[in-house]
């Protein structure tokens, strides 16, 4: 069991976009493709976004590591669609893209963001309360703690003499008070960290300033702009082409 | 002068707990003292602390009598001209990275966002951390981390410090460095300072007045470090107190010449090697090592040497990357490395640094039950055996509590015990004396001793001088994963300037 929190892409051009334009171009793609099930859009707006990857810093081969689970469940839903139902190969292919087109933003966005930006971001201009923001990001940090506890109770267990023996209720049983050993440790560690936040005065309920200014500038305004344009043109040009099929009528 | 800290008559008890962590005390901190809170594990000395801080809220947290104050004022919560350092840095530290972490703290206290950055630069320079401002805060070693956690105070500036065990869980380099910068810090008499710390000796040099708080009650002893020392010094030290020149009763017993020749092999290593995955290097590096029965091994070295992994290997409990670990005194057929638990129960007994890990039971009576349960011992015989544990650990008027309820030291000596019932051949202890009492001190030593001349191999990790002092008969140093000088005998030349606590 690995618990890590991973940003491949915070060294990328990306990575300085402000975490809300890029969530935001997430949001745009997914609601443009989710108005019509045709291949034009889908392809267009897929297309488009492979090809702006490399603009943005991100390589070919953080795709090949962390992008590759998409086409496989692309390809998953096709197969299911074909088998299951008595779908169109082409509405069925228009399906299976236009998943990759809409998590793809997605999984750029949050492997390009740093989780304090994040946590900035969403507290300065979302308004969301600082006791969750920060709250989150400091259990955030706690993870891998817990991963490398983890393994720790584990061969604790193992010198105890307690096993799983060979039934899968036993393996059951081990598990479930591995993770209650965890979950005990966890609650621990929690609580020491809630002191040490109280302690320099988090959440007193006194007025806060911010380190760290997270301001939406041109360039991500630019990116939102841009997502939008993209995703218009390629609806448009669906229907120019007599491919447009929306959903809801 | 201003009196900084007031406690009249006041007394807390946590939330549903019978006895009363604290009682009846009386205590006036005056503006630029540096006061050492002593006293016997579970006399309420950290309560003290966060009660100080205002980490304390009544009725939520527990009930509280009489008054306290700080800085002229009832304590309500926490206050930005104090500030408390923590114990463990990796369960205080909030941000990943460097200078967030310091600015957080100046965003909580609203510093205007201009004024934040210089500030958090020059804490970070105060304490002598000299990475960027980005540097990731899992890169820094556990003692740069506790200075980071220095520096998280200094930056606000506050008048009162409290600093609540802040070098034991370091290893020795480490605590060194955190106690020198908070010398160097200290070094400003308008700074009151109140500071609890297991390891006396260390600290003497920093403070001017001693308060011994009484278990359940209020302040015992009170003046200057020397004459406290002298006049209570062995009282202190009984109670589990480590007190500068005075040596418990418990070590000197249990002294013996080391013997190069004792009984038959128990195990054999033979070029074992581990690469954890993702690292460069190897934590452990073609070690080849034999322990025999009634020999007690101590293995030493820097942090980060493979001590550990290199016993988590010796235990069965990790399997070695290449190379082999052979168990000569029975067991199972197949390879060491995959024994079943149960086998393995009955012949290797280990001890973790944190006695929690081992726990798996309701109560203490049931948590060696099953040990003894799990190695195959009879209901009957099984029953005797834990009863005459529980009475030599005296935890026998614990046998109904939970495990986790225990006070460290209990916890201490039940985790031994959970490695003891089954009477392994071998037992491997991972720090055993971290962060512990002097009386559990003296209790573990002779735990361990005993097992030893029981006729039992004792493997330990340590960084405590004192303990491969009066326990080992053999020494392994480790650097970079290597054993540099098995030396069977010279003990006290193996260790380092660095290593010495």
């Amino acid at each position: 069991m690995s618990l890590t929190v991973d940003t491949p892409l915070v060294a990328t051009r990306l990575a300085r976009r402000h975490p809300l334009a890029k969530l935001g171009v997430a949001a745009v793609v997914a609601a443009g493709l989710l108005v019509s099930v045709d291949l034009v859009t889908a392809s267009v707006v897929l297309a488009i976004e492979l090809a702006c990857l490399p603009l943005a810093g991100v390589g070919w081969r953080f795709l090949v590591r962390r992008a590759w689970p998409l086409p496989l469940a692309a390809g998953g839903v096709a197969v299911a669609n074909l088998v299951a139902s008595n779908a169109h190969g082409v509405a069925v292919g228009a399906i299976s893209l236009r998943l990759v087109a809409i998590a793809l933003p997605g999984l750029v966005a949050f492997a390009s963001t740093d989780p304090v930006d994040l946590a900035d971001a969403l507290h300065q201009q979302l308004r969301v309360p600082a006791r969750f923001a920060y709250g989150s990001l400091a259990a955030l940090r706690l993870l891998p703690l817990l991963s490398v506890e983890w393994q720790v109770i584990r061969r604790a267990r193992r010198s105890r003499g307690i096993d799983a023996g060979r039934s899968p209720l036993g393996a059951a049983r081990l598990w479930s008070s591995t993770v209650f050993g965890l979950l005990v440790a966890a609650i621990r560690r929690a609580t020491r960290l809630a002191s040490a936040m109280e302690s320099r005065g988090f959440d007193a309920g006194g007025p806060r300033t911010v380190a760290r200014r997270q301001v939406l500038g041109a360039a991500d305004w630019a990116l939102l702009g841009g997502s939008v344009v993209a995703v218009g043109g390629a609806n448009a040009l669906a229907v120019v082409l007599g491919t447009w099929h929306p959903l809801l009528w | 002068m201003t009196t900084v800290v007031s406690a009249r008559g006041w007394g807390w008890r946590h939330a549903g707990r019978r006895g009363w962590a604290l009682r009846g005390l009386d205590l006036r901190i005056e503006e630029g003292e540096r006061v050492l809170l002593l006293g016997p594990s579970g006399a309420g000395k950290s309560t003290l602390l966060q009660a100080l801080a205002g980490l304390l809220r009544p009725p939520e947290a527990g009930d509280v009598e009489g008054e306290l104050s700080v800085h002229g004022r009832p304590v309500t919560g926490p206050d930005a001209r104090s500030g408390i350092v923590f114990q463990d840095p990796s369960t205080s530290l909030v941000m990943s990275r460097v200078g967030d972490e310091i600015a957080f703290g100046l965003e909580n206290r609203a510093v205007p966002t201009g004024l934040i950055w210089p500030r958090v630069r020059e804490s970070l320079d105060a304490v002598g951390l000299a990475y960027p401002l980005s540097w990731s805060v899992e890169h820094l070693s556990g003692g740069e981390q506790q200075r980071l956690a220095v520096a998280d105070v200094l930056a606000v500036a506050p008048r009162l410090w409290l600093l609540d065990e802040p070098t034991s869980n370091l290893d020795p380099p480490g605590a060194a460095l955190v106690r020198s910068t908070l010398a160097h810090l200290l070094g400003d008499r308008s700074i009151t300072a109140v500071v609890v710390e297991h390891r006396v000796d260390e600290l003497v040099g920093l403070v001017d007045r001693v308060v011994v708080l009484e278990a359940g009650g209020g302040v015992r002893h009170d003046g200057p470090p020397d004459e406290v020392f002298s006049r209570h010094g062995a009282t202190l030290r009984a109670s589990g107190v480590w007190v500068p020149g005075v040596r418990g009763p418990g070590p000197g017993a249990h002294r013996r010449e080391p013997t190069r020749s004792t009984g038959p092999p128990v195990l054999e290593a033979e070029a074992v090697t581990v690469r954890y995955p993702a690292a460069t290097t190897e934590a452990v590096s073609a070690v080849d090592l034999q322990v025999t029965a009634s020999q007690a091994t101590a293995v030493v070295g820097p942090n980060g040497s493979g001590k550990s992994t290199l016993a988590l290997c010796l235990a069965s409990l990790l399997v070695p990357t290449s190379g082999e670990v052979r168990f000569c005194a029975g067991g199972p057929r197949v390879p060491y490395a995959r024994w079943p638990p149960r086998e393995l129960v009955r012949h290797v007994g280990f001890v973790f640094q944190n006695p929690e890990h081992q726990f798996v039971a309701a109560s203490v009576e049931a948590e060696l039950t099953i040990g003894a349960t799990r190695a195959g011992v009879g209901t009957g015989p099984g029953r005797r055996r834990v009863g005459e544990l529980m009475e030599r650990l005296a935890l026998s008027h614990l046998a109904a509590a939970n495990p986790f309820t225990l006070s460290g030291g209990e916890k201490r000596r039940l985790s031994v015990a959970t490695a003891l019932v089954a009477r392994p051949e071998l037992l491997v202890a991972d720090e055993p004396t971290f962060g512990q009492d002097a009386r559990t001190w003296d209790e573990l030593v002779e735990l361990l001793a005993e097992a030893r001349d029981d006729g039992r191999a004792v493997l330990f990790v340590t960084h405590d001088e004192e303990l491969v002092g009066v326990l080992a008969d053999r020494v392994v140093r480790l650097e970079h994963g290597r054993v540099v000088s098995p030396v069977p005998g010279a003990v006290g030349q193996v260790l380092s300037a660095g290593d010495r606590r």
